[in-house]
């Protein structure tokens, strides 16, 4: 009985791997790692809505630093974390988020995108989007350092696909940490920046 | 032990039926899976397409001859790149008298939001509609295709037959229009 369970378990697992196509764009051709259905989120937060967001520092692909508290008393600062870089979903997520600066300009809003690759891979990486606005950030080392602080780093070392919205006092607004097999629609990034105001 | 043979030669169909129907896209010849799109809430595009109302159309109900489908995201740097040449293929036919009303272009947002296609169509000034597609049910059933993925159909009795199906953009908007028109078999009126 034992064997037809463990049989049925993966069938269920194969099954599931069927409809996972989501990174898309042509621009990145063979060169995206699939790696399958994962499980959604795989963290424990450290941090809430109200809370101080913990500042920190990192290297930034375009060269220099950026430093969350840099921000303090100017803008909202969203920062989203993406899993890893040559993979799916994540591959076709800030390519959108390039050509709705605006949107982020408009709502007085920095992004900051954040993974926990090292440069030459996400300078090699993000070179396959076209041009980003925004800085991108290395948690590379010590290994995703920032992304454990704010609890979105995964038991396998990747980070959550999240994004948490900072307002010009330090203060966290919002947090998603989404669905990592899922991309989070644009709306509901522009819609908590809104609320914001100045 | 039989029944577990059993059990494993019908797991084996089974998968093998399910990715030989989830992965393949369209091929010439085929008729267009079934699949329902939503309405355009914009008055032009409902216009466009031949459409009064309701929630939902297949592409059956378009009112033309050919309906081109672009498969595309917001968030695909090559659909970015390749909107201005939909645009100028929409301008052709438009401005064909000859072409006018008999083919249309459709756009299919894979994963894409009705707002986030509203920020692109703004963004690039895109004249045709775009349908929503957020839990990428279309684009499952088109064979989980790369984008800009484009498919040409022919509108028939037995419904839309597939003449055109292929993954990348195409640089010269004319001599794109020439091929779709070359291979649906259209006849040039008047």
């Amino acid at each position: 009985m034992k064997i037809y369970k463990a049989f049925l378990l993966s069938l269920v697992v194969i099954l599931s791997g069927v409809a996972n196509g989501y990174c898309l764009s042509e621009a990145f051709k063979g060169n995206i790692y699939q790696v399958g259905k994962l499980k959604p989120t795989d963290s424990v937060l450290r941090v809430k809505v109200g809370d101080r967001a913990p500042d920190f520092t990192l290297p930034a692909v375009s060269g220099g630093e950026v430093t969350l508290s840099q921000y303090r008393g100017k803008k909202h600062v969203v920062i989203s974390f993406v899993p890893a870089a040559w993979t799916p979903v994540c591959s076709d997520q800030w390519p959108g988020y390039a050509i709705v600066r605006d949107l982020f300009d408009k709502n007085d809003a920095v992004l900051l995108g954040i993974t926990v690759d090292n440069i030459p891979t996400l300078f090699a990486w993000t070179n396959q989007m076209g041009k980003l606005w925004f800085p991108v950030l290395s948690d590379f080392w010590p290994h995703g350092r920032v992304a454990g602080t704010f609890g979105v780093l995964r038991s396998d070392g990747t980070a959550e696909r999240a994004i948490l919205i900072i307002d010009k006092a330090g203060t966290i607004r919002y947090i998603d940490v989404h669905d990592i097999n899922r991309r989070p629609f644009l709306e509901s990034i522009v819609e908590e920046l809104e609320k914001l105001g100045d | 032990m039989k029944k577990f043979v059993q059990c494993v030669v019908v797991a084996v169909a089974v998968i093998s039926s399910l990715y030989a129907s989830a992965a393949q896209p369209p091929a010439a010849g085929e008729l267009l899976p079934e699949m329902k799109l939503a309405v355009p809430v914009e008055r032009e595009h409902r216009a466009y397409l031949g459409l009064s109302s309701g929630d939902s159309f297949e592409v059956q109900q378009v009112k033309a001859d050919v309906v081109i489908l672009e498969v595309m995201s917001m968030y695909c740097p090559f659909c970015q790149k390749e909107a201005p040449n939909l645009n100028e293929l929409y301008r052709l036919i438009e401005g064909n008298p000859k072409l006018k009303g008999r083919i249309k272009l459709i756009g299919i947002g894979a994963g894409n939001s009705a707002y986030e296609l509203k920020v692109f169509r703004e963004r690039y000034q895109v004249p045709f509609p775009l349908a929503p597609d957020g839990d990428y049910h279309i684009h499952l059933s088109l064979g989980e295709v790369r984008t800009p993925y484009f498919i040409g159909v022919r509108i028939e009795k037995g419904g839309p037959r597939v003449f055109y199906s292929k993954l990348g953009g195409f640089e010269d908007a004319g001599a794109f229009l020439e091929e779709i028109f070359r291979l649906s078999g259209l006849k040039e009126k008047g």
